[in-house]
């Protein structure tokens, strides 16, 4: 396979295009609006469907009722246009449709600004609208996984028939890197539930509404075994460098890959540090992550926020080993000295 | 044995089951022109319909065909949604006042606009009927609501919605007209809109639209006759019935 550079933005919208993305809808905002650019010229080019709507409300509804029609769809945005497809977000949970929605995160809260961030990840995990559901959530780190996971977001949204994030900061998209472009042969599961006419069967309804306590009740435990399901299935992480390693850092997407040349250093001085880089942030990489009790000394976590993915490293720890913590906000992005700066003081405080 | 020859039915678009609307709701009546209209065309097998949120809710429970849910206001995007990847079905909304007037007026001007080859089947009753009766957009000037207990104040409250007038202004538009279904002859006029509607849409003509004027007895307090009145000395002069755009395309299918 060819290396090519590519953007963040353009890599993850060529990969849904590989994956069989039948239908875009979006709408502008940076740091993700060459996604969109890239979408409105390829997809009619293939003849599928590119829209952009008149709002990111509008754009999840479309991707809804394209969903509901049996196709793949997509849609991207960043911070302020995902807190608008949060109903929407809810309404796919609800009725089980697969699609995949990006998010490249920005600096908030309110307007914030168009710098890198992480701020995002409890709304991302911990459902983000309303109601008791959890869509998928990947968190790429480089270009080339921005290009794996989001051909994987199609495959386990059709799988689950749940929405499926792609969550990348701001770095992500905009960074240029040589990818390989795998070639994919999307195979769509069979969608006998989806609407397209009701010729030769029965009516389908796509609907997310009960009526009563009990039959509503009877949905959730369906969606919740679902997610039972999805949480031991498909927990997903990457390690570096964690051999001997006391201090354990906890990082994803872009902090993960500072945090790596941190550790690098901190090698080079004899400091026995290493990675647990989650990359499915929902199912989160519990059961590996709580393996390391034995071994780690002190967990960092590392985050672009004021501390999120923080709560579920502490909910895996439980308290057995002493979990640090280190944010950067308001959209900027820590240096590898300063993960340096901490792993050091970590080594002082923990292992010595 | 005489051959018979049968003149009226149940439509086959249409389930037999009982449905939740009041006594002397016009929502029912609204749904049968529908169904009728998608048997006559021979339309239910490609059909995919859109309920709202408003008191026709469970739409998809009477119609006898594809349905999804939308969310509150939402109907055209998802209806966009569908008939973008999937242009060789007939793909409507249904929605209220409230739904379409109020939460959803950004979704439905731009649907209009885009010329979204689409039907849009909108029933005003004039407020929130599944809430409990609160004050719509097209809650005429006066008139007393759970939520405008001494009747809207237009200096508070704003100006009721013409909504076929609004969209008749969308370039994208193509077929926009006001019935209303409170006595037979306005009922057969209904029924020949909504068909020219789904017309509409069959030949590829963009945006259409039938707004009904539509009664509520339940939450204006009054009997279903008094309801039907009601509608015709209030509503219909400040709604006018007619055909607010009908492009010359779809003149010609008549
Ligand atoms: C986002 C959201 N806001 C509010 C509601 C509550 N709600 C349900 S139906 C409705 C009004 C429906 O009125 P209309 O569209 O006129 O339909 P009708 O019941 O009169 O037929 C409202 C406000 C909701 N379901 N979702
Ligand atoms: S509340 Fe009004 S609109 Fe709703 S079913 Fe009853 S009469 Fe019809
Ligand atoms: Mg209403």
């Amino acid at each position: 396979m060819a290396r090519v550079l590519m953007k963040g933005n353009e890599a993850i919208a060529e990969a849904a295009i590989r994956a069989g993305c039948d239908a875009y809808f979006g709408y502008p905002i940076t740091p993700q609006t060459e996604l969109l650019e890239y979408m409105s010229k390829r997809m009619p080019e293939l003849g599928r469907v590119f829209l952009q709507g008149e709002s990111e409300v509008a754009c999840i509804n479309m991707v809804l009722g394209a969903a509901a029609a049996g196709r793949r769809v997509m849609t991207s945005s960043s911070s302020p246009g995902v807190s608008l497809k949060q109903e929407g977000i809810s309404y796919l949970a609800g009725t089980e449709l697969p699609a995949v929605i990006v998010n490249i995160m920005r600096g908030g809260p309110g307007l914030g600004n168009v710098q890198p961030s992480q701020s995002d990840y409890f709304q991302a995990t911990k459902g983000g609208g309303h109601g008791d559901y959890f869509p998928i959530v990947l968190a790429p780190s480089t270009v080339q996984e921005a290009i794996d996971f989001t051909i994987l977001a199609f495959e386990l949204a059709d799988k689950y028939r749940n929405p499926t994030m792609i969550l990348g900061d701001g770095s992500i998209g905009q960074i240029m890197e040589p990818v390989e472009l795998p070639e994919v042969e999307p195979k769509p599961p069979p969608k006998p539930w989806a609407l397209t006419g009701c010729q030769g069967r029965e009516k389908n309804i796509v609907r997310s509404m009960y009526l009563l306590a009990g039959p509503l009740e009877a949905r959730n435990i369906i969606l919740q075994k679902k997610y039972r399901e999805i949480e031991a299935n498909e927990q997903r992480h990457t390690e570096y460098m964690l051999e001997g390693a006391g201090v354990v850092i906890v990082a994803y997407g872009t902090a993960g890959r500072v945090a790596q040349t941190g550790i690098k250093k901190a090698r080079d001085e004899g400091i026995l540090a290493g990675l647990f880089r989650p990359i499915s942030l929902y199912p989160y990489p519990k059961d590996a992550l709580s393996s390391l009790t034995d071994q780690a000394k002190v967990f960092l976590v590392l985050e672009m926020s004021a501390g999120q993915m923080l709560e579920d490293v502490e909910l895996v720890v439980k308290g057995r080993v002493p979990v640090d913590f280190q944010g950067w906000l308001g959209g900027r992005v820590p240096s590898p000295t300063e993960v340096l700066e901490k792993i050091r003081e970590m080594a002082d405080k923990y292992t010595s | 044995m005489p051959e018979g020859k049968i003149v009226f039915k149940q439509p086959e678009a249409l389930e037999d089951v009982p449905t939740h609307y009041c006594p002397g709701c016009t929502h029912g009546i609204i749904h049968r022109l529908i169904a009728e209209v998608i048997d006559e065309l021979d339309l239910r097998e490609k059909t995919i319909g859109i309920a709202p949120v408003g008191c026709s809710v469970l739409a998809y429970h009477y119609f006898n065909f594809d349905m999804a849910e939308a969310a509150h206001g939402r109907a055209p995007a998802v209806a966009t949604g569908i008939k973008r990847v999937r242009p060789e079905n007939v793909v409507f909304a249904y929605q209220g006042d409230g739904d379409l007037a109020a939460i959803g007026t950004a979704e439905i001007i731009h649907a209009a606009n885009r010329a979204e080859n689409i039907t849009v089947v909108f029933v005003n009753n004039a407020v929130f009927g599944m809430t409990g009766g609160q004050m719509a957009p097209t809650t005429l000037p006066g008139q007393v609501t759970t939520s405008t207990p001494t009747g809207r104040d237009v200096k508070l409250a704003g100006y009721p919605m013409k909504v076929a007038e609004l969209i008749a202004q969308t370039t994208g538009a193509a077929y926009v007209v006001r019935r209303t279904v409170t006595r037979p002859k306005y009922i057969r006029s209904c029924r020949k809109a909504i068909k020219t509607a789904f017309e509409t849409q069959l030949a590829g003509l963009g945006f259409s639209i039938v707004e009904v004027l539509s009664t509520c007895p339940t939450n204006w307090g009054m009997s279903p006759l008094e309801a039907l009145k009601w509608l015709e000395d209030n509503m219909i002069p400040y709604y006018p019935l007619g055909d607010y755009k009908v492009i010359d395309e779809v003149e010609a299918l008549a």
